[in-house]
């Protein structure tokens, strides 16, 4: 990420500004710091790992300046909406920025991760640039898929990351798909297939979990329960919302989703296991600031208190600025200095999207096929001809 | 199987069983359980399975045991499979088949008789193809296999039991046939008809008894329904100048229907008479076996549309004697 070509600019800066640095330099050694989790897991059929997380000063701060690249990014993205901009659909995920960067914590490129539709956090988690999140939206050629994809469909496949679905709960059997091949190809490494609480009841859901526990495959569900499918609460939607049971015989394990930390060892837990004994479910207990999708004002199906107090009590990046203050690793000043320069960069992504020109239109015909064997394909008009690829 | 360690099969009895119509006879025991994978009855979550390990990079055979139950696992057919190429510009790209038997058997009733052909076609993304004869089988299958995007293979029960005669070049172990092109089954001056699947056999039976009444039929087998062989179709027709197409499935929005639209668009001037099309019933499959008969099409039927009083009149062999 973005993250280590800061540090070295850092570096370069006058005497002034290196005192600080220089104090964030030798607190940002890898000094391991013990924090306990806000909240104990809960386990289902296992039992949940310890409440003590192993971190170090520089994944402190750099959880602190991805959540709030994350953050900054969606509320940019809502003004782009707002702007007509973006076009469609547009899912936000602010508010659900810990789960991201603690799961990114705790795997590595290798392993695989699967989402559905708010998928924009996913894929700077893994690695895509800000620039491409945003010509993508725009649909601008500069955009992870060219411009051809949209808010739904992003992906990263040399880092892992297999989209981007926009249909609900399709993405599961996927995802238990690249955990099939991964135990076919030997690789020792472990797929995410996230959902959210809505997507918890399909039934492609259990039909890939048995299949996922029968033949013991490295996939590990992970439901993101921001607790509204759309405009259903999920007490009117599941009749079981311990989302982490509906596994039955797959065990699961319930963590706080605002805690970046929890996060990050539930995700090593799961790893661990998947990789020994097959398939397990996490349920991370998260929430979403914006309605499921710029349609919607996400506040006819829930009050506004509600939301403001869960800003209040439980926000992800306010805990992480807490911590980074105990630990005295930062200055307030320094953390809003961050925001500042975060907000810049994203500000300057924004602006270079805007430049980026719209795909060609013989671009319409690109991509059908990976092999065409140069067939016709016809456009609206049914006079112009454009060859597939050969 | 034997030439790429990423190929893999999977489906409902595909293992143990021997393959639900001993497709995959002997292959468990050849290549084992990880590569010849038996699966619940659960279309959705398999096909999503194997549509996610193309993703990866291995190379899926997925069965379905009738295209009936593909309509279980039909978004990821369409949605995960044919459009990722082209929604990840080219990322993501799923090199996967589908396979099993299409259409009519004999006596299993509307749910487990109706041909997809014409749905699946429609679809880009994906290629469509259908297999006639055992060559058609053999090179279309391995081609089907080594391509880089997804295919629905249509087979057909009934022809399963069939024998057809095979040359020395199509048993070698690297025949392969092209997809995308059709294959002209017999040369013929007077009409074209084109067909696929089983409804060939029926064709070509058409047209050995057309020629005893002097008239030379042209019978074009389409193996290839995406993409379709345009092309050959269109030059037959603008030699035959009349055209006849034969299909199991439902006549609405059928096969016939885009040859037809392709050909007037094309070869309007050369037609001497309107296109006609045979087709199933344009009703579910019945179960009696005198309706069922005349459910599907039958050689007589394609035979009857060359009668004096049709409008497909063929008399050009009869005139050049």
């Amino acid at each position: 990420m973005a993250q280590l070509t800061r540090r070295t600019t850092d570096l370069l800066k006058p005497f002034s500004a290196a005192l600080s640095s220089t104090r964030l330099l030798t607190t940002t050694s890898t000094t391991p710091i013990t924090v306990e989790t806000s909240l104990p897991f809960t386990g289902h059929k296992i039992d949940p790992p310890s409440r003590s997380v192993e971190t170090t000063p520089q994944e402190l701060m750099n959880f602190f300046r991805d959540m709030a690249l994350m953050r900054r990014m969606e509320i940019a993205a809502d003004s782009l909406y707002k702007a007509k901009l973006i076009r469609g659909f547009c899912h936000l995920y602010d508010g659900q920025e810990a789960v991201s960067v603690g799961m990114e914590a705790a795997i590595t490129k290798k392993d695989c991760i699967i989402t559905a539709y708010r998928d924009h956090c996913i894929f700077l988690g893994r690695g895509g640039t800000l620039l491409e999140c945003f010509a993508e939206l725009m649909g601008r050629k500069d955009g992870c898929s060219k411009g051809k994809g949209g808010s739904m469909h992003f992906y990263k496949k040399d880092s892992g990351f297999y989209g981007g679905h926009g249909i609900v709960g399709a993405q599961i059997p996927l995802g238990c798909g690249l955990a099939f091949a991964q135990k076919y190809s030997k690789d020792e490494n472990v797929t995410f297939a996230m959902y959210g609480d809505g997507a918890a009841n399909q039934g492609q859901l259990f039909e890939a979990l048995n299949m996922a526990a029968l033949w013991d495959l490295p996939a590990i569900l992970v439901c993101e329960n921001n607790h509204y499918g759309m405009g259903t609460a999920e007490w009117r939607a599941a009749k079981s919302p311990a989302y982490y049971k509906r596994g039955d015989y797959v065990p699961g394990l319930k963590a706080n989703g605002m805690d970046a930390f929890a996060v990050k060892q539930a995700c090593k837990f799961a790893k661990e296991h998947a990789l020994k004994n097959g398939p397990i479910i996490l349920e991370m207990d998260t929430y979403r600031y914006h309605g499921h999708s710029m349609s919607d004002p996400g506040s006819t199906y829930r009050t506004r208190d509600e939301i403001s107090g869960v800003r209040q009590e439980r926000d992800p990046i306010e805990r992480i600025r807490k911590l980074v203050l105990s630990h005295d690793l930062a200055t307030e000043k320094e953390l809003k200095d961050i925001e500042k320069e975060v907000r810049k960069e994203v500000d300057e992504a924004i602006a270079q999207a805007k430049e980026s020109p719209m795909p060609d239109p013989s671009e319409l015909f690109t991509n059908v096929h990976v092999k065409g064997f140069g067939v016709e394909a016809f456009g609206a008009d049914r006079k112009e001809l454009r060859a597939v690829l050969p | 199987m034997s030439a790429d360690p990423k190929v893999f099969l999977m489906g409902e009895e595909v293992g143990e069983y021997q393959g639900a119509y001993k497709i995959s006879k002997g292959l468990l025991e050849k290549y084992g359980p990880d590569r010849v994978v038996d699966t619940p009855i659960t279309e959705a979550g398999f096909t999503g399975i194997g549509v996610g390990a193309a993703y990866y990079g291995l190379r899926p055979v997925i069965e379905f045991m009738t295209f009936n139950f593909s309509m279980q696992a039909i978004d990821h057919i369409i949605n995960s499979a044919a459009k990722s190429n082209y929604m990840s510009a080219g990322q993501i790209s799923v090199p996967i088949v589908f396979r099993g038997p299409n259409g009519a058997a004999a006596g299993v009733g509307a749910q487990h008789s109706q041909c997809y052909a014409a749905w699946y076609a429609s679809c880009p993304g994906l290629k469509v193809l259908v297999p006639y004869s055992s060559e058609d089988a053999r090179g279309l299958l391995k081609a089907a296999i080594r391509d880089p995007d997804p295919v629905v293979f249509l087979e057909n029960e009934l022809l399963y039991g069939e024998s057809f005669p095979v040359s020395a070049e199509t048993l070698d172990s690297s025949f392969c046939l092209p997809i995308g092109k059709a294959k002209i089954e017999r040369e013929g001056k007077d009409v074209t008809i084109t067909a696929f699947s089983k409804m060939v056999g029926y064709a070509l039976q058409a047209a050995d008894i057309l020629a005893k009444e002097g008239i030379s039929a042209e019978v074009i087998n389409l193996r290839s329904i995406r993409p379709l062989d345009r092309s050959t179709i269109n030059a037959s027709v603008r030699k035959t100048n009349r055209l006849i197409t034969v299909e199991e499935g439902f006549p609405q929005h059928g096969i016939g229907a885009e040859i037809c639209a392709s050909v007037l668009e094309d070869s309007f001037e050369y037609l001497d008479a309107p296109v006609e099309r045979i087709a199933g019933a344009d009703v579910p499959m019945p179960y009696a076996a005198n309706l069922e008969r005349i459910s599907v099409p039958q050689v007589e039927d394609i035979l009857q549309l060359t009668k004096v009083g049709r409008r497909l009149i063929c008399k050009k062999t009869n005139e050049a004697e």
